[in-house]
């Protein structure tokens, strides 16, 4: 990792950019948790940096843009992956562009019509995110002509750290997948609370089978309860 | 200088607490315990509030050294919580109001035990994480609400301890949760019990029903102690919530960690906080049990916060809901 710069450090992994086999890299380290026990942190970094490298490799055969996996090393717990450039975080997008243009409905129609066709794709082929928020969706390339066209959204989106992803096929773990977006949209965008709503709709068009979709929107509601109805007692 | 009195009898804890602006005058509680195998029961927990709450009150009014006609304003919990309990309690605070002809406000539970941790650690901005047994929330304050970063999905962190506890038959004195973390201390051997995060939400029901179905083979093959499987839920859990509470912080780049709430006094879960902050050069505030616990005070420091900015409840709203979520409550006294 000589020549590596780190470059951002999340909950769980250090980020460090750099070239590797000639190519701009990314790494993402999964520094041991001192919190943690050391047994279970092995056994869930191991779990998660295999769970990863699977996911993302079946969501670019899906034809979702996501990073490519260069190399995994386990011992060193850690994944090499394509840096993606000229990218920018969704969340910081959003915190830039919508705080000022709250009421734009054609930002929230990309947004919306990005994410919904993109999380459709993923549950389409059974692959749980476990993750969704904005601070894990980059946007490629953006400028204002691809906000004002926005029915080929999903062409600008990244989705980035497959980290708490898994390969399931139940609707449980897709309406659970959707309600973590919600929540995590309501805490971090609560000027914009309409735009959930509108990546479901776009979600729920894309969603090429009827049938599943529909149980996977009653199930949301379902799990949208138990959050809501549980006995909460002091 | 303003006298604010606080009722809270929200589920087995039963407390009154009386605060002169920011000091602490007294806190007293009194606990309905059960025996061991057994949780409380809303019927029962509220008989137990109606015969003490009148000598809680006169043990907080003596400790005090004040007299009902010096308080200014009468605080209680509206919710969340057991119905038959909260009724009881906010019985007597409406009768007390009444009788003295005193303002009363209705406090949301939560928000007390928020607001209490950050008047008692002198915490600013802190990601808070309230965990008990009823309740197990990743919280950040943005644009007037504690809006819920994460929080399970399924039962509350201190519901499972407590049923976890109840499998082993473990005593409920001092309380459930106080007696896995003491037997966790002589814990050797891991246990694989089930991790799941999602997102920022977390699942306990999973980890309970897996230690159900294997808990009596466990035992009697002596693969596990009960003070291994008392370690092994304390690792995995307080991880699970570690984890989470880092991810908000990450995602709201915060530096301040709160914990409040019944299981924020457990000094494992505050060890292993503490080295999550350390890791990312954050702080950590915690409180020990005579504020972690529900009691009192924590009603009247929300009540009086409440009372100084909007004004007491009118007496039409005085009432008490089960189901009362923290993001729900408008925060006039912050900016």
């Amino acid at each position: 990792m000589n020549n590596f710069e780190l470059i951002a450090q999340g909950a769980e992994a250090r980020v460090y950019k750099g070239i590797y086999l000639g190519k701009p890299t990314l790494i993402k380290e999964r520094f041991e948790k001192k919190y943690r026990h050391a047994d279970l942190d092995k056994r869930l970094t191991k779990d998660r940096i295999k769970a990863e490298c699977r996911a993302i490799i079946r969501a670019k055969a899906a034809g979702i843009a996501t990073p490519a996996i260069y190399l995994a090393n386990l011992e060193r717990r850690c994944i090499y992956m394509e840096y993606i450039e000229d990218a920018i975080i969704l969340k910081e997008f959003i915190d830039k562009k919508v705080s000022k243009e709250i009421n734009d409905d054609r930002l929230l129609n990309f947004i919306a019509q990005g994410l919904g066709t993109i999380i459709a794709k993923l549950h389409l082929k059974n692959i749980i995110h476990g993750d969704l928020t904005t601070s894990n969706v980059l946007l490629k390339n953006i400028d204002d002509d691809h906000i004002k066209k926005y029915e080929n959204a999903a062409n600008n989106f990244v989705i980035i750290d497959f980290g708490l992803a898994r390969t399931e096929s139940s609707v449980e773990d897709k309406a659970v997948d959707l309600y973590v977006l919600e929540r995590s949209l309501l805490s971090a965008h609560s000027e914009i609370p309409r735009l959930f709503s509108k990546i479901f709709d776009t979600y729920q068009k894309h969603y090429a089978n009827k049938n599943q979709c529909k149980e996977i929107v009653s199930k949301y509601k379902e799990v949208q309860l138990r959050g809501r109805k549980r006995l909460m007692i002091g | 200088m303003t006298i604010a009195v606080g009722f809270e009898g929200s589920a087995n804890k039963l407390g009154v607490g009386i605060i002169r602006d920011q000091d602490v005058l007294s806190n007293v509680r009194h606990t309905y315990i059960t025996p061991p195998g057994e949780g409380f029961l809303p019927r029962e927990t509220a008989q137990h509030h109606r015969e003490c709450i009148l000598n809680v009150l006169q043990k907080a009014l003596d400790e005090a050294k004040i007299m009902l006609k010096d308080v200014d304003v009468i605080c209680y919990t509206k919710g969340p919580g057991m119905g038959a309990p909260l009724t009881v309690t906010a019985l007597v605070a409406r009768t007390v109001a009444q009788i003295y002809n005193k303002p009363i406000v209705a406090v949301n539970h939560c928000i007390g035990h928020i607001e209490m941790g950050r008047l008692i650690t002198r915490s600013v901005n802190p990601t808070v994480l309230y965990v008990s047994g009823g309740n197990t929330q990743v919280i950040a304050y943005s644009r007037q609400r504690y809006r819920i970063f994460g929080e399970t999905i399924d039962i509350a962190v201190g519901n499972c301890l407590d049923r976890f506890a109840r499998l082993l038959k473990l005593s409920n004195d001092p309380s459930p949760g106080y007696n896995i973390e003491q037997l966790a201390k002589k814990g050797i051997k891991l246990a694989p019990l089930p991790y799941v995060v999602k997102g920022m939400d977390v699942s306990f029901s999973g980890i309970l029903s897996y230690i159900e179905e294997h808990l009596s083979g466990w035992l009697d093959s002596k693969e596990f102690t009960p003070e291994d499987l008392c370690f092994s839920l304390q690792e995995t859990v307080f991880a699970m919530l570690i984890e989470i509470t880092e991810r908000a912080m990450a995602h709201a780049k915060s530096s301040e960690v709160l914990i409040v709430g019944g299981v924020g006094c457990n000094e494992k879960l505050q060890d292993m906080m503490k080295v999550m902050c350390k890791e990312r050069n954050a702080v950590l505030y915690a409180t020990d049990e005579r504020f972690c616990i529900d009691n009192g005070v924590m009603i009247a420091v929300a009540g009086l916060l409440q009372y100084k900015t909007q004004g007491h409840t009118s007496w039409a709203e005085t009432t008490c809901v089960q189901r009362y979520r923290t993001d729900d409550v408008h925060i006039s006294w912050r900016e």
